[in-house]
């Protein structure tokens, strides 16, 4: 089998990985070299850390397995392959009125990867995880057993491969339950908010009426600026609306530069003219689906902006009770570090329950950071956040994560060894390794 | 609308050409030899907003099944007027300098089974007057090497043959279209180190659908290898026979 380096999105980690590409769902898994070489589904990268990568073992590329199996449009049922990505369902089914009943802030990730992340986006308090619209999966084990898995078939398996991260074996493919829609417009409103307080009030406000809801926060504000941001909410636009015209351009980072464009002083220069981008309390207007969903699609490889050092994500969710004390606990010491970058994302989830074992989301608030990757001084500052983050009963996100102790992620996931009994032989991540190290 | 025949309609390259035809609303014809892998891709085409897409099972080394399979196309199609041949296996050049029967069973699929299928088609086309003939070759048939000159030899054979026919059809309104890919990311080979050189099957469909729409001769894609090519048709044999490439 060939090799090839493999990273994930933060760039971090840039290995050579032997690889194994499947051409079609009826393929079987790659015979594997001796009794202890595991394998990794590795579908379009878009995990940050080292979730998607299996340093020492096989990668399993699974961009091949693009096909659509079959889609009813009165009833919005789809099935396909698990190498598609959003952005290929998406063109396939808008103009047929549907959308997809949950989306992560990238489209290009695969069917595979959203079900093993178990991904979750601005719909949260109303939809759940993806995980809650899929229907059936197919998981190919490497015994060879094919299991078709649902919430009442094969139940535990297709709850401990919902937000599984790969490895329970190779999902081939998925079917989904898609979302109705009258037009590719957004309803959208932005909103200034001055403190957390007023954050977590107008969520408790907008959760009733908007489906989707997502807040973007100044994460270099201090004392009086502390917690200040901008809410998005929006719901899809009714039947008859007005259209405008879309013309979606992308463009393309072109290199990673030596150190990341991302400082202190770049930082606190855009989170401030960013906040100030609407000079009226409200906006509201009429969007396309792409801008409103998916701003950062529109920079292709805008990952390369963090320097060839790569950058790591935090994200963390922490329950109701202790949310607004936690958040406010985490945005002093990330102030205080002058680290951090512009994106930075707040969200109040919802109580809906994921079918997967594994499902990062609470009923709470989740805050989500990139950090461009300053070594040793970022650690320090990771480890003051994860004690934060435990005492108040949080956990973090695997698909997010790189660096996340074994007791943390343990402590996180009560579930992990009724999951691990799940866990296909053969199969392994760097990620799973490192978390449970000292096991 | 196009009533297109496909034959190795599993290949990556035409599976690819395949979906924009498809999206286009073109009428399909699809051939290969696995019928689970090709009724999986007749769904995707399906769902993908193709109107009409049939699959038909054959070995194109089959000769004899090749008049059936024609037949059944032009009914079921009502009429061809665009084919595209797509098949093909990579050779392992090592395997084939030890045994004169793999060498021949390379030859046959990647050259003589597609010089069977055009004559048949060449004759239907010419007297429809009228159509387009895609041919899948390679820019490996341009100079033997030694890392492949059973492969390459082939494509060559396939190039010329297509040449001539393109020649001998453009009085008749028919026009031939050969591809000459380079290095294609697909299944064929998923053992090579890819590097800058190396295209998606998808890129090479786009030139493949233009080329057809457009009724001309002869692409090199991505449209670097003409030039790579040249270079290396001009290395003078003293030299070539000395060197590695």
């Amino acid at each position: 089998m060939p090799k090839e380096i493999l990273t994930s999105w933060g760039r971090v980690l840039r290995v050579e990985h032997v690889v194994a590409s499947l051409a079609n769902r009826f393929d079987s898994l790659p015979n594997l070299a001796s009794d202890s070489q595991t394998c990794l589904p590795y579908g379009n990268g878009r995990s940050y850390g080292d979730s998607c990568l299996n340093v020492g073992g096989v990668s399993l590329k699974t961009r091949a397995l693009d096909r659509f199996i079959s889609f009813d449009p009165s009833s919005g049922r789809l099935c396909c392959e698990a190498g598609v990505m959003l952005s290929e369902i998406l063109r396939l089914i808008v103009p047929q009125g549907w959308f997809l009943p949950v989306t992560p802030g990238t489209r290009f990730v695969t069917v595979g990867g959203a079900i093993a992340n178990d991904v979750h986006g601005k719909n949260h308090h109303v939809t759940g995880t993806f995980g809650c619209h899929v229907a059936r999966i197919e998981l190919l084990r490497s015994d060879g057993q094919r299991l078709i898995c649902s919430d009442t078939v094969n139940a535990d398996y297709f709850a401990a491969t919902v937000g599984g991260l790969g490895l329970t074996g190779l999902i081939t493919w998925a079917e989904i339950q898609l979302h109705r829609i009258a037009n590719p417009w957004v309803d959208a409103e932005t909103i200034r908010y001055e403190s957390l307080d007023e954050f977590f009030d107008l969520c408790a406000e907008s959760d009733r009426d908007y489906e989707y809801t997502v807040s973007w926060v100044d994460c270099a504000g201090k004392g009086e600026r502390l917690g200040r941001g901008l809410l998005m909410r929006g719901n899809h636009a009714p039947a008859g609306t007005v259209l405008g015209k879309y013309s979606p351009k992308t463009i393309i980072f072109p290199f990673a530069p030596s150190v990341s464009m991302i400082n202190s002083l770049t930082l606190k220069a855009f989170n401030t003219a960013y906040y100030h981008k609407q000079l009226q309390k409200k906006n509201r207007q009429i969007q396309h689906y792409e801008p409103f969903f998916y701003p950062l699609d529109g920079i292709l490889e805008w990952n390369r902006m963090y320097g060839s050092n790569g950058f790591y994500q935090y994200q963390c969710v922490i329950p109701s009770q202790c949310g607004k004390e936690a958040i406010s606990d985490l945005l002093k010491e990330i102030a205080q570090s002058g680290m951090g970058s512009f994106l930075a994302v707040l969200k109040v989830c919802g109580n809906i329950q994921s079918p997967g074992m594994l499902s990062f989301p609470l009923p709470g608030v989740s805050l989500a950071l990139d950090f461009p990757n300053r070594g040793e001084e970022l650690h320090q500052l990771f480890s003051r956040l994860d004690s934060i983050v435990n005492s108040a009963g949080g956990r973090l996100y695997p698909a997010k994560d790189g660096r996340m102790s074994g007791e943390l992620f343990r402590s996180g996931y009560p579930r992990w060894q009724e999951f691990a009994n799940y866990i296909d032989p053969r199969f392994s991540s760097s990620f799973w390794r490192r978390v449970m190290e000292g096991t | 609308m196009r009533k297109i025949l496909i034959i190795g309609a599993t290949s990556a390259i035409a599976e690819a050409t395949a979906r924009i035809w498809a999206q286009r609303g073109d009428h399909l014809f699809l051939v290969a030899r696995n019928m689970e892998k090709l009724e999986a891709i007749a769904d995707d085409l399906r769902v993908r907003g193709c109107p009409k897409v049939n699959s038909y099972c054959m070995d194109a080394n089959d000769f004899d099944a090749h008049v059936p399979m024609l037949d059944a196309a032009e009914c079921v199609l009502n009429g061809v007027d665009t084919v595209l041949i797509a098949h093909g296996t990579l050779s392992d050049q090592a395997a084939c300098q030890l045994s004169v029967e793999l060498t021949m069973r390379e030859i046959r699929t990647n050259a003589l089974s597609v010089i069977a299928l055009l004559t048949h088609i060449a004759n239907r086309f010419e007297q429809q007057k009228d159509g387009t003939i895609a041919v899948i070759s390679s820019v490996a048939g341009d100079r033997g090497r030694q890392s492949n000159y059973v492969y390459g030899s082939a494509k060559a054979m396939v190039t010329t043959y297509t040449s001539g026919l393109r020649q001998r059809l453009f009085k008749s309104g028919v026009s031939v279209v050969t591809i000459k890919p380079g290095f294609v990311d697909t299944p064929m080979t998923a053992n090579f180190k890819k590097g800058m050189l190396w295209v998606s099957p998808s890129k090479i469909a786009v030139i493949t659908v233009r080329a057809c729409d457009s009724k001309n001769g002869e692409f090199y894609v991505p449209f670097f290898w003409y030039l790579i090519l040249s270079l290396i048709k001009t290395i003078p044999e003293i030299i070539f026979k000395r060197i590695k490439i």
